[in-house]
């Protein structure tokens, strides 16, 4: 008799497109440093591309900050009145990640809602900053608003309807890891960059720790790929670059019971306690901002938490006396101005830094940090851009049509 | 992963109680159940340091035939859960500490250990909430061990695709809302955040390693309720299979370590149930559904 283990429902597996077979009959081989999101993206569009990819993590995929955060699928509102650039980027990412990752967020939308008449002062200008970034609005009375949202404050001034929505932080990364590896790339966990080995200015691989065998060893690559968020500065060191990375952090809140059906912003210049989104039993509450100087599992300082809970609940009335499950911090890999500037006032966006363009320059390795969660398959597909133009590859990137793997498919054997 | 640098998978319990702790080692310590935060007599008022908690963690390297604990002393802020122990020994003590974790807060469900022979997630348990005077933190059994308090999901996930893996449904509204113009109804996640909990607390699973458990059959359940558009035919012929719903002997286990709602054991009730009367049906020559 058939196991039901061995059965598998035809649903379970999700269109998608393998790679072509890899162009070169030996191809190069790129190492990326950093399981986050990003990395997750930048191994799926390159063996897409026909490359020979490892990528390394040192604990479990999205350890680091990509599986911390708030969980949000930007529609670029938040980002239309302060950074332009970055509005932009998201709604087109909004898109597309929709396309190629059906079923991994909550169809629920967002609002932007105006408290005050400052908040709604602003209107105007935040609707046409949406519109000059193409970011679709539906300005709502308030009346409407409680209605679509009946826990708003009902002194609310007026709302305006955004195509955000909730993503589940880990499980999206999941299914481009999945995709990542049935096309062939290694994908090693719990794998520690100790070293990134050169010859003269010349990266050649990195060493690495297998902490689960304890055992170190070394990989050989024609190029490696620094995709480790807050903590691209320190890597970047091990290969004696740097980076204008300035780790960010910033505090986040789950209460229980679901408060808001929609994701809920206030109207108004991004700041701390400004949004309250619906996760599972939970609503998450964000968050704070800081600079710090180690991205390693920043405090969690009780006042940011209760700043936090106490902001919120000027939109949802309700927060104010939710038990709260968990509070925790996240490290933004946020890019400044050699590493100094930090905070709310800068940019959102992404670069992408080949350092043999540095003023002291290093072959063979390439940095990429900023961004987004939202943002993690553009981000790699100007990563993927600056490799193959370095290798003399010339293959146009496919990740905005590839459909991808369902994230459980990332447990299979 | 690669398969050779597994331990071989752990044999299956043959009795249906909290395995005995690895090593140098009595029985395992009683435990209050981990969610109940503030227990008086251990819980510290806010803004005071808490009395000195003793870690043990269970470590396994690749290769090992045996785990052993290893023993860490803290004393931590108010409000600490497991994983904020188990990562500040990581970035100061000992950095070679094997675990999975990602999202914090009850979301990702990695994070899933026995912490005094019972299963719950250490991003979830205040260590103030545990009142014995050690804390003993091992691995989930039931699953394939990677390394200390890591195991690999594999199997755990082969019982899931079973049923496809739902992971959107249909929302309750908070207050009776309508939906916004341009979302035709409110969609969630699931409840079930696949941390494998239940399948490590379920004395069936630890005796018979093809039942193919609570969070699998809790699925199919869910699926039987709101199929969306998939059959629903394969879903009953899983249940009705030998190892699925039958092997259930209302141990409850599973519904009282899950940490996300799901209420395994009740969804197992119904799905149990459906198949019976399914099977009266087909008796009475009017077939399934
Ligand atoms: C509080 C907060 C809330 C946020 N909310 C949102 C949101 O709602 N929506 C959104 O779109 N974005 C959000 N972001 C931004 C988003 O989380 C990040 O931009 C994104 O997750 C960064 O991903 P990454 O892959 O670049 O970095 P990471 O996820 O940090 O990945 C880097 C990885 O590198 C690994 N690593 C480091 N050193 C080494 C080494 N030596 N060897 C091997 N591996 C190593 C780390 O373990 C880590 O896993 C938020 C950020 C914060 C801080
Ligand atoms: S049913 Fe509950 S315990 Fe089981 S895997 Fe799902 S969330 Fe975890
Ligand atoms: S870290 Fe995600 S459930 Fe604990």
């Amino acid at each position: 008799m058939v196991s039901p283990l061995d059965r598998v429902s035809p649903g379970a597996r999700a269109e998608f497109r393998e790679a072509a077979p890899p162009a070169p009959r030996d191809p190069p081989h790129v190492v990326i440093i950093g399981g986050g999101g990003t990395g997750a993206a930048v191994a799926h569009d390159l063996v897409l591309r026909g490359l020979r990819v490892t990528l390394v993590e040192r604990g479990e995929v999205t350890s680091g900050t990509t599986g911390r955060h708030h969980g949000l699928l930007h529609s670029g509102a938040r980002y239309a009145m302060t950074d332009r650039a970055s509005a932009i980027e998201c709604i087109g990412e909004n898109k597309i990640l929709r396309r190629i990752a059906p079923g991994s967020f909550e169809e629920n939308d967002g609002l932007f809602v105006a408290l005050t008449d400052e908040d709604a002062d602003l209107e105007r200008q935040f609707l046409e900053g949406c519109w000059q970034c193409a970011v679709p609005t539906r300005r709502i009375d308030r009346a409407h608003a409680l209605r679509l949202e009946p826990g708003l404050n009902p002194d609310l001034r007026l709302a305006v309807q955004v195509p955000d929505a909730t993503m589940d932080a880990m499980r999206l990364p999941l299914r481009f890891f999945a995709t990542a590896r049935r096309n062939g790339a290694e994908i090693l966990t719990f794998t520690e960059v100790t070293a990134v080995t050169t010859a003269g200015r010349s990266v050649r691989g990195v060493a690495v720790r297998d902490h689960a065998a304890g055992r170190d060893y070394e990989i050989g690559a024609d190029i490696v790929i620094n995709a480790a968020g807050p903590w691209a500065g320190k890597v970047a060191a091990l290969a004696g670059v740097t980076v204008p990375v300035a780790p960010t952090a910033g505090v986040m809140v789950a209460v229980r019971g679901r408060h808001c059906n929609m994701v809920v912003n206030r109207l108004h210049a991004p700041g701390d306690g400004d949004i309250a989104l619906p996760q599972r039993g939970m609503t998450v509450l964000g968050t704070s901002s800081w600079p710090v100087n180690d991205p390693d599992d920043p405090d969690v300082p009780a006042d940011h938490v209760e700043n936090v809970v106490r902001e919120t609940s000027n939109l949802l009335p309700a927060l104010r006396g939710a038990e709260i499950r968990a509070s925790w911090s996240a490290t933004r890999p946020l890019i400044g101005k050699n590493g100094t500037q930090s905070g709310r006032g800068m940019a959102r966006e992404f670069r992408c830094f080949d350092h043999a363009l540095d003023d002291s320059p290093t072959e063979g390795f390439v940095t990429i940090a900023g961004g987004k969660a939202t943002t993690l398959r553009a981000m790699a597909e100007i990563t993927a851009n600056v490799v193959c133009g370095k290798l003399g590859i010339d293959r146009p990137c496919e990740t905005s049509d590839v459909t991808l793997l369902p994230h459980a498919a990332w447990y299979a054997r | 992963m690669s398969e050779s640098t597994l331990p071989p998978i752990q044999p299956a319990e043959t009795a249906p109680k909290p395995v005995g702790p690895p090593e140098p080692v009595g029985p395992p310590e009683p435990v209050g159940p981990p969610e109940t935060a503030g227990t008086p007599e251990t819980a510290a008022p806010p803004e005071q340091v808490g009395p000195t908690v003793h870690l043990r963690i269970s470590r396994l390297r690749a290769g090992d035939r045996k785990p052993h604990f290893e023993e860490f002393e803290f004393t931590p802020e108010p409000g600490a859960t497991v994983l904020d122990l188990l990562l500040e020994i990581r970035r100061n003590r000992d950095p070679s500490l094997v675990m999975r974790h990602s999202c914090m807060h009850a979301s990702c469900g990695t994070c899933g250990v026995r912490i005094n022979g019972r299963e719950a997630l250490a991003c979830d348990t205040k260590v103030a909430g545990v009142t014995a005077p050690t804390v003993d933190v091992e691995p989930l059994v039931n699953q394939r061990p990677v390394a200390d308090l890591a195991t690999d999901m594999v199997d755990f996930y082969a019982r899931f695709e079973a049923v496809g893996f739902p992971l959107v449904r249909s929302a309750e509204t908070v207050g009776g809302a309508e939906p916004p113009e341009g979302v035709k109804a409110y969609t969630r996640f699931e409840n079930c955040i696949e941390c494998g909990l239940c399948l490590s607390a379920c004395p069936i699973s630890r005796t018979d390693r093809s039942y193919l458990g609570p969070a699998a059959l809790a699925a199919a359940a869910r699926v039987a309720d709101e199929p969306r558009g998939q059959p629903l035919g394969p879903i009953f012929a899983i249940a009705a299979e030998p190892d699925s719903v039958w092997r259930c002997r209302d141990a409850m286990q599973c519904t009282a370590v899950c940490p996300s709602a799901v209420d395994p054991a009740r969804a197992l009730l119904g799905l149990r149930r459906r198949v019976a009367f399914g099977r009266v049906r087909s008796l009475l020559g009017r077939g399934r559904q």
